[in-house]
């Protein structure tokens, strides 16, 4: 077989739970509406910490309050990007025993959730950063507030790497939410494991707040973790305080810890699903 | 059989003991719920302590000062949130699939079954992280607990927990308009919690309008903590203010009863 051929049913599995959840336009409003009032209270919150918007920089402060801001947006639009739920899809088919079907395709079963849950992920994703880009990239500098909005990237070469960041925060981040799907499946419960993900997930990505305004001494161990790369690498690249080769060394950090999670989870899952009760009904 | 409140207080008391009972059969469930609900609500005061070892204060406020904002305003939440979940999901567990229509064959109050319908213990976990970050901030601060303190703080707790009570009960209303659980109505009540947590002083005065005369939040957080904080309103409020204002959070609870028995009035059964 060619290999268009051999990944024809991941592709097809991608797009249909891409398509299938960019149907939820509701949820997309909502979650939109949600974001834009909670970047809000962080923008506000930040540039009091800052001293105001017209204030000297703040001394000793990583980075200046423009960026800090454009970090808060770019979050709150990737929001949907972070693993802190697994795919309600595969839950529900371990719980329904439905997942007996997906163990009787002739296909790599690790690859086809993870195709499925990647659609998940972007399907929940495009939409909910297209509108925050319009709002706060467009609509809050036309509305005269100029200096709380989304700035532009730092540069083309910015932009582009930014770019390739994002699509590998995807790749990372289905990595990681294939963990939480394998969880679900070997506990058949994927309610308390969600609950213990969401608060680390959101810390240690940066979404709660720049990891580089986290204190000074956790800054090397904050790069490094995975997570920094679902949310604080690509925020990093947009503004160009990873430029060059050091942006280079960000997307070789996301590229590794997404093989190494997927290696991993390839090992998990098939110790799960050799031991799987499927369950009737 | 007795129509009286006491009669309708110890049926509360019975369906609140049944839903934890049946959540304790669970107890690792409801154990890792808990915990998870501890950290989840816990991790916002990374960012607020980070915020100030950074920059040390924040417009003359210092760490303690904000912790007793943050502290006492996820205890309101918390048991509102405890209580007033049968309205959070009104829309897609009771309307929807028609379990409503037993609830309004019982001679009993609506709201109080509702109310007691399921109480998760899970909402300890935000309680007890409210109290913790709370003697937190007591001691940095150094707040005296006067009995007038006392008083006021728990004034202040009654109306926060009454206010967010009232939002979720809107929030309910509305699925009888839309019969599924509007996730927007989370921008008042998670929202709001994450906007009272920090001194009104700090946001935008428009913002300030709106914490204080839509959603009366500051009502019920900012400027009863300046009197428990024995601290004058840089904004320059009259320090009476905070010993009333919690009054605001019982009136949005009585018209978001009202809207709720319009809604009521327009409800027709989905009949299945």
């Amino acid at each position: 077989m060619t290999p268009r051929e051999t990944l024809r049913p991941y592709r097809a599995a991608f797009a249909s739970r891409f398509l299938q959840m960019l149907q939820y336009r509701t949820a997309a409003w909502a979650g939109f509406a949600t974001q834009c009032w909670w970047g809000g209270i962080k923008v506000m919150v930040l540039a009091a910490f800052y001293g105001g918007v017209d204030g000297a920089p703040a001394p000793g402060a990583p980075m200046t309050l423009a960026q800090a801001v454009t970090y808060v947006w770019l979050a709150q639009g990737l929001l949907a990007l972070l693993p802190w739920l697994g795919d309600p899809e595969v839950a529900q088919a371990v719980r329904s025993g439905s997942v007996a079907y997906d163990r009787l395709r002739p296909v790599d079963a690790y690859a086809l959730w993870y195709a499925r849950s990647a659609g998940w992920i972007a399907a929940r994703v495009l939409p909910r950063v297209a509108l925050m880009a319009a709002f706060a990239a467009l609509l809050l500098p036309l509305a005269g507030l100029a200096h709380w909005a989304w700035k532009p990237p730092a540069g083309i070469a910015a932009g582009a790497a930014f770019a390739v960041s994002a699509v590998l925060a995807l790749l990372l981040s289905t990595s990681m939410v294939m963990l939480l799907n394998i969880a679900a499946a070997a506990s058949l419960n994927e309610r308390g494991i969600n609950a213990l993900a969401a608060p680390v997930v959101i810390v240690f990505s940066g979404n709660l707040l720049p990891l580089a305004l986290l204190p000074d001494a956790w800054q090397p161990l904050l790069l490094l973790q995975p997570l920094a790369g679902v949310t604080d690498i690509p925020a990093r690249i947009w503004f160009g305080q990873l430029a060059g080769a050091q942006a280079l060394e960000g997307l070789a950090l996301q590229a590794l810890w997404t093989t190494v999670l997927v290696a991993a989870g390839r090992a998990a899952m098939a110790r799960t699903l050799r031991r799987l009760e499927v369950q009737g009904g | 059989m007795r129509h009286g409140a006491m009669g309708s207080l110890r049926l509360f008391g019975r369906l609140v003991a049944a839903s934890l009972a049946g959540q304790a059969r669970y107890p690792g469930s409801a154990l890792m719920l808990t915990a998870g609900q501890f950290l989840a609500t816990g991790v916002e005061v990374i960012a607020v302590w980070a915020l100030f070892h950074r920059f040390g204060e924040v417009q003359g406020w210092r760490l303690g000062e904000v912790a007793v904002f943050y502290g006492l305003v996820n205890c309101m939440f918390a048991i509102a949130d405890a209580l007033g979940r049968g309205f959070d999901v009104l829309g897609t567990e009771y309307l929807r699939t028609g379990a409503f229509d037993r609830l309004l064959l019982r001679p009993r109050p609506l709201a109080l079954q509702l109310m007691g319908q399921d109480v998760r213990i899970s909402r300890l976990g935000r309680l007890l992280q409210g109290l913790a970050v709370l003697a937190f901030g007591t001691m940095q601060a150094g707040v005296a607990w006067t009995p007038g303190a006392v008083a006021v703080a728990l004034f202040a707790l009654a109306g926060g927990v009454a206010l967010f009570l009232g939002i979720l009960v809107l929030q309910g209303t509305l699925s009888f308009w839309t019969v599924e659980s509007l996730e927007v109505a989370n921008i008042l009540t998670y929202g709001g919690v994450q906007a009272a947590q920090f001194p009104l002083a700090l946001y935008a005065r428009w913002f300030r309008r709106v914490l204080t005369f839509a959603v009366p939040l500051a009502c019920v957080a900012y400027y009863p903590v300046l009197v428990v904080l024995d601290k004058a309103d840089p904004l320059g409020a009259p320090a009476w203010l905070g010993t009333v204002s919690p009054l605001a959070g019982f009136a949005f609870l009585a018209l978001a009863f009202a809207a709720w028995g319009l809604g009521l009035r327009r409800y027709a059964s989905s009949g299945s």
